[in-house]
């Protein structure tokens, strides 16, 4: 076991992490330089894209160190995300140590800052890797001592690298073999193995990626799911290669796979333990947890005819993404559809983008929602996330809404404007950390609710890209909320209704009049916009018909370019949604969450 | 409904530079073209039954020489049937209304004569790029009128760069005072592959905005209107419901043509059809006995409903209720048009208003998913 070593990379988003990751593949000479390609873990299209990852990866390097000695690193790649914490945590529960990657430019960040107590709270061995020295911009001296004073970690231990250039690559891995400790497990006692990933394989089935805390697995073993209490016949087992490379055997320290005849990724659980039927372990390992869907939201096939179409997509997606749950849902306005739970909003933007890309499905996606409570005039406590079940307001005793521990670290200059945001967002209990001169960390408790409404997006125009943002999840407290309704030409539109505080219903009701303006053409009639609580009209706006579009001219009995024409407008406007007379664009669904960017 | 005949003759004197119908600025092509007809005729004698109306389109008709024209209606008549009333219309340039080519022309048999006066102001019309002036203008539609035309028909066009709303009015008051028994008001449309059409896209030319567009075309239907005109198609108003142009009234209610010549269109009530447009195509492919079609379509039941609101929305007859096949979301659209003041029941019908009229184009739409 002493030739093992598991680890993780962990980082702000952008600081290198998957780069690095290709240069440390490259090393361990897995991929000639001709096969080579940038981020090599990023499998997804939309992970390349979008430069996150967004599912665990792991992958065994062969490494000879310089003594000689042969090891066999392994390397759990994580989802960079918060909204993807849990599986982060199964990962690190995975790992003896981390690589902690620092921007040499941009420093310590804040989910620098979370990744760094995450991996601390694992009691896993840290080795600051700073990255990016070949930035004119770099200023080691000045990260070293963020990462003394903000992580408490010893600089002189930093690791200089350049993963776009390859600089410092053997030091990183000299580090890992010499810092990082041996994974320690009794081979002989039962199998205990953790379940950090699970990936779906249309010829095999579930593949499932797990560490290996004591015991061995062989092909052939039957073995069981603590957590769900299920059995399965162990078909295959072995490393992550750049493709699967089969085992006659996994034993204690391992990290590998397991390929047992598991249709879906639902039917495992991501920190499930497995064991042997035969020789069961006492407890699975600690840390398991119900991953929780914390934003909800509906969504409907564009045409209502591809509902049964939408039906399959979301089965086979569901296949792969264990954490999205969806039940059928119906609406007034758009038909037949789904309401789902996502882990976050990024969470949710990818799902929305691959149920279109890869699946092919035009959606409508309402406007996102967290889970309320409501106790009830009768005693009953009710949960609503969606605000269809708002519950009549004359039975409300007490509404409580989710709330967040958010963390923001930016430079100084903003924090006047940052300050503003957040009181605006309704945070409260600010705490001030300043890490170095010139940067500060603010902490505020805040409603998950306004996070969801555009905080992201806000929060990167008013600190001009340079805050940067991470959550967690607190508890529930009691708020002042009400339904606000929003009506086209007097008919209320179901998709489009928000639970919201009620301090804020006018202005989001403006915004949400003003921005369905936007996106709604004009059509032949008027078109009255209205926010309402209750029966209480609180906003309105109104989009004023086109009056004229006939072409006055002759054109002779040439009656089928005209058809064309109409046919080609007729297929443009099935990706409308018909709400009584009124033709809404799908864009317009997402725009009323949208706020107008304030700032340069 | 009786079938008509339209025959597309592609020559101009030059080439205006709004135009996107099909024509050479020459009469060079015109003995390919005439085998060409000669030919296709033949190839349609009999399969139409007989027909009420003959069109003679274009291009400029009346710029072929008297021999052809003849010759051309000659072999029309002894290959087709026609009933005894038919309506035989001929388009007609301000500037080839001579009295002999009038004489001509009621000699052929020849009973209504659509003429393209655009306008009556010199300006205007040398902007158009038309070769008569208003006073040519006026005199055809004089000397027409003298020699015994009693059903005329006068083109008009507005939005011209510049024109006044007054200036346009002072156009269809000048057409008034010849009381023609049909007059088309068209707005001037800049298309593409035209000159006009050219300039826009450099930016150096514009058509009507919306709202001026709506003036021009309220103004004609009010003028027009006074005047006690139908006013029953976008773009066409008659002196009374029986001046109505019968063959261009199949095109919008769906009746059968045959139309022969380049570029033209057909339609036999199930299928259509429309030829090659070059002439020498055209006349090559008759010349070695194919018929000159470039492609044909049959229509699906739902192209059909399309059509039939298409179309009728552009006209004061609109569209028999039956057609309509209303199911709960089109009733209500249908209500809500009618509160907007688009369209009216009328008979069993639903029909544009003048509002309606000027959204004939998004009409359909509404009542389809
Ligand atoms: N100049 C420089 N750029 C780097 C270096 N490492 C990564 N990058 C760039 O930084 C960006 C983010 O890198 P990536 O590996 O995707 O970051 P991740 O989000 O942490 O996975 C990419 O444009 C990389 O090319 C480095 O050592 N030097
Ligand atoms: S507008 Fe008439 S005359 Fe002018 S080019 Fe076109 S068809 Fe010929
Ligand atoms: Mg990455």
């Amino acid at each position: 076991m002493d030739h093992i070593r598991n680890f993780s990379i962990i980082a702000h988003i952008d600081h290198g992490k998957s780069t690095l990751a290709d240069r440390l593949i490259q090393a361990a000479g897995l991929v000639n330089e001709r096969d080579f390609r940038d981020q090599i873990l990023d499998t997804m299209d939309i992970e390349r894209e979008r430069g996150i990852t967004i599912k665990s990866q792991a992958i065994s390097l062969p490494y000879v160190d310089k003594q000689g000695r042969s090891f066999e690193l392994n390397l759990i790649d994580t989802p960079g995300h918060v909204d993807f914490s849990y599986e982060v945590s199964r990962a690190l529960a995975s790992c003896e140590g981390v690589l902690l990657l620092v921007d040499a430019a941009q420093g310590v960040e804040a989910q620098t800052v979370a990744n760094a107590y995450a991996a601390m709270e694992h009691d896993l061995e840290i080795i600051p890797v700073i990255n990016k020295i070949d930035l004119p911009s770099a200023d080691i001296e000045r990260v070293k001592e963020e990462i003394e004073i903000e992580l408490g970690l010893d600089s002189d231990q930093a690791i200089l690298c350049s993963a776009k250039e390859g600089t410092g690559i053997r030091d990183v891995l000299e580090a890992i073999v010499t810092v990082i400790p041996p994974p320690s497990g009794p081979v002989e006692k039962p199998l205990q193995a953790l379940i950090f990933d699970a990936h779906y394989d249309p010829f095999r089935g579930t593949i499932v990626s797990c560490r290996l805390f004591s015991g061995s697995v062989r092909a052939g073993d039957r073995i069981r799911l603590m957590h769900n209490r299920a059995t399965y016949k162990a078909e295959e087992v072995g490393l992550f290669r750049l493709n699967r490379e089969p085992k006659k055997e996994l034993s204690a320290g391992e990290v590998g796979y397991i390929i047992s005849g598991i249709k879906t990724v639902s039917d495992v659980r991501i920190g499930d333990t497995i064991t042997l039927e035969g020789n069961a372990a006492q407890a699975p390992l600690p840390g398991f947890k119900e991953i929780k869907p914390v934003v909800f939201a509906s969504i409907y096939p564009v045409a209502s005819d591809d509902y049964r179409s939408l039906a399959d997509a979301l089965e086979k997606y569901k296949l792969n993404d264990a954490a999205l749950i969806f039940q059928k849902d119906s609406s007034a306005a758009l038909g037949l559809g789904f309401r789902c739970g996502f882990l976050g909003l990024l969470h949710l933007e990818i799902v929305q983008e691959r149920l279109e890309r890869e699946y092919g499905q035009s959606l409508i996606m309402t406007s996102p929602t967290v889970q309320y409570r409501f106790l009830l005039s009768n005693g009953e406590e009710i949960i609503v996330d969606n605000p269809v079940y708002y519950p009549d307001p004359s039975t409300i005793v007490k509404a409580m809404e989710p709330f967040i521990r958010a963390s923001i670290m930016i430079p100084e200059r903003y924090m006047g404007a940052v300050m503003d945001l957040c009181l605006e967002r309704r945070g409260v209990n600010a705490q001030f950390n300043y890490p170095t001169p010139g940067r500060i960390e603010i902490r505020f408790d805040m409603p998950l609710a306004e996070v969801i409404y555009d905080f992201y997006d806000s929060l990167k125009t008013v600190t001009q890209g340079y805050g940067s943002f991470d959550y967690e999840l607190l508890d529930y407290r009691e708020s002042d909320l009400v339904k606000l309704n929003i009506l086209l030409n007097g008919e209320k539109v179901d998709a489009l209704s928000q639970i919201v505080f009620r301090d804020s219903a006018r202005p989001r009701a403006l915004n949400a009049c003003q921005k369905l303006k936007q996106e709604i053409p004009r059509h032949m009639f008027k078109i009255a916009i209205q926010g309402a609580i209750g029966s209480t009209v609180i906003a309105r706006s109104t989009i004023s018909p086109f009056r004229k579009d006939v072409t006055a001219k002759c054109y002779g009995g040439d009656i089928t370019r005209k058809r064309k024409l109409l046919e080609k407008q007729k297929k443009g406007k099935k990706r409308m949604k018909m709400v009584g007379s009124v033709a809404i664009p799908q864009s317009a669904f997402v725009a009323v969450l949208k706020t107008d960017k304030k700032g340069s | 409904m009786s079938p008509g005949v339209y025959v597309h003759i592609p020559f101009c004197r030059s080439k205006c530079p709004y135009c996107g119908f099909y024509s050479v600025p020459s009469k060079r092509p015109v003995p390919i073209w005439f085998e060409g007809i000669k030919k296709e005729i033949r190839l349609y004698k009999g399969l139409f039954g007989r027909f009420d109306s003959l069109y003679l389109g274009g291009g400029t008709p009346t710029f072929l020489d008297d021999a052809i024209l003849s010759c051309l209606t000659d072999h029309l008549f002894a290959h087709f049937d026609f009933t005894a009333d038919r309506e035989f219309t001929i388009e007609a340039n301000p500037c080839d209304l001579s009295a002999e080519k009038i004489r001509l022309l009621k000699e052929l048999g020849i009973n209504r004569v659509n003429v393209g006066i655009q306008s009556f102001d010199d300006g205007a019309l040398a902007f158009l790029g038309r070769r008569h002036t208003g006073r040519e203008a006026e005199n055809s539609l004089k000397r027409l009128r003298r020699l015994g035309f009693r059903n005329i028909g006068v083109d008009l066009i507005y939005g011209l760069p510049g024109q006044t709303l007054e200036h346009w009015e002072g156009t269809l008051n000048q057409a008034l005072l010849f009381q023609p028994e049909h007059i088309s008001c068209y707005e001037l449309t800049l298309e593409e592959q035209t000159v006009f059409g050219r300039l826009q896209e450099k930016g150096e030319m514009h058509g009507l905005s919306e709202e001026d567009g709506r003036a021009f075309f309220l103004a004609a239907a009010k003028r027009l209107g006074e005047a006690g005109y139908v006013h029953y198609e976008v773009s066409n108003y008659a002196r009374t419901e029986a001046f109505c142009c019968r063959h261009n009234s199949k095109y919008w209610n769906r009746s059968p043509y045959l139309g022969l010549g380049p570029s033209a269109h057909s339609f036999d009530g199930t299928e259509r059809w429309w030829n090659v447009r070059s002439v020498r195509h055209y006349g090559a492919l008759l010349k070695r006995g194919s018929p000159p079609i470039q492609a044909r379509e049959t229509l699906t039941k739902e192209q059909i409903r399309l059509e039939s609101l298409a179309l009728g929305f552009r006209t004061s007859q609109g569209v028999a209720l039956t057609r309509m096949a209303l199911e709960p979301r089109s009733t209500e659209m249908l209500s809500t048009l009618k509160t907007a003041g688009l369209l009216k029941l009328k008979d069993g019908r639903v029909v544009p208003t003048e509002e309606g009229f000027l959204v004939a184009d998004s009409l359909p739409l509404c009542f389809f998913p």
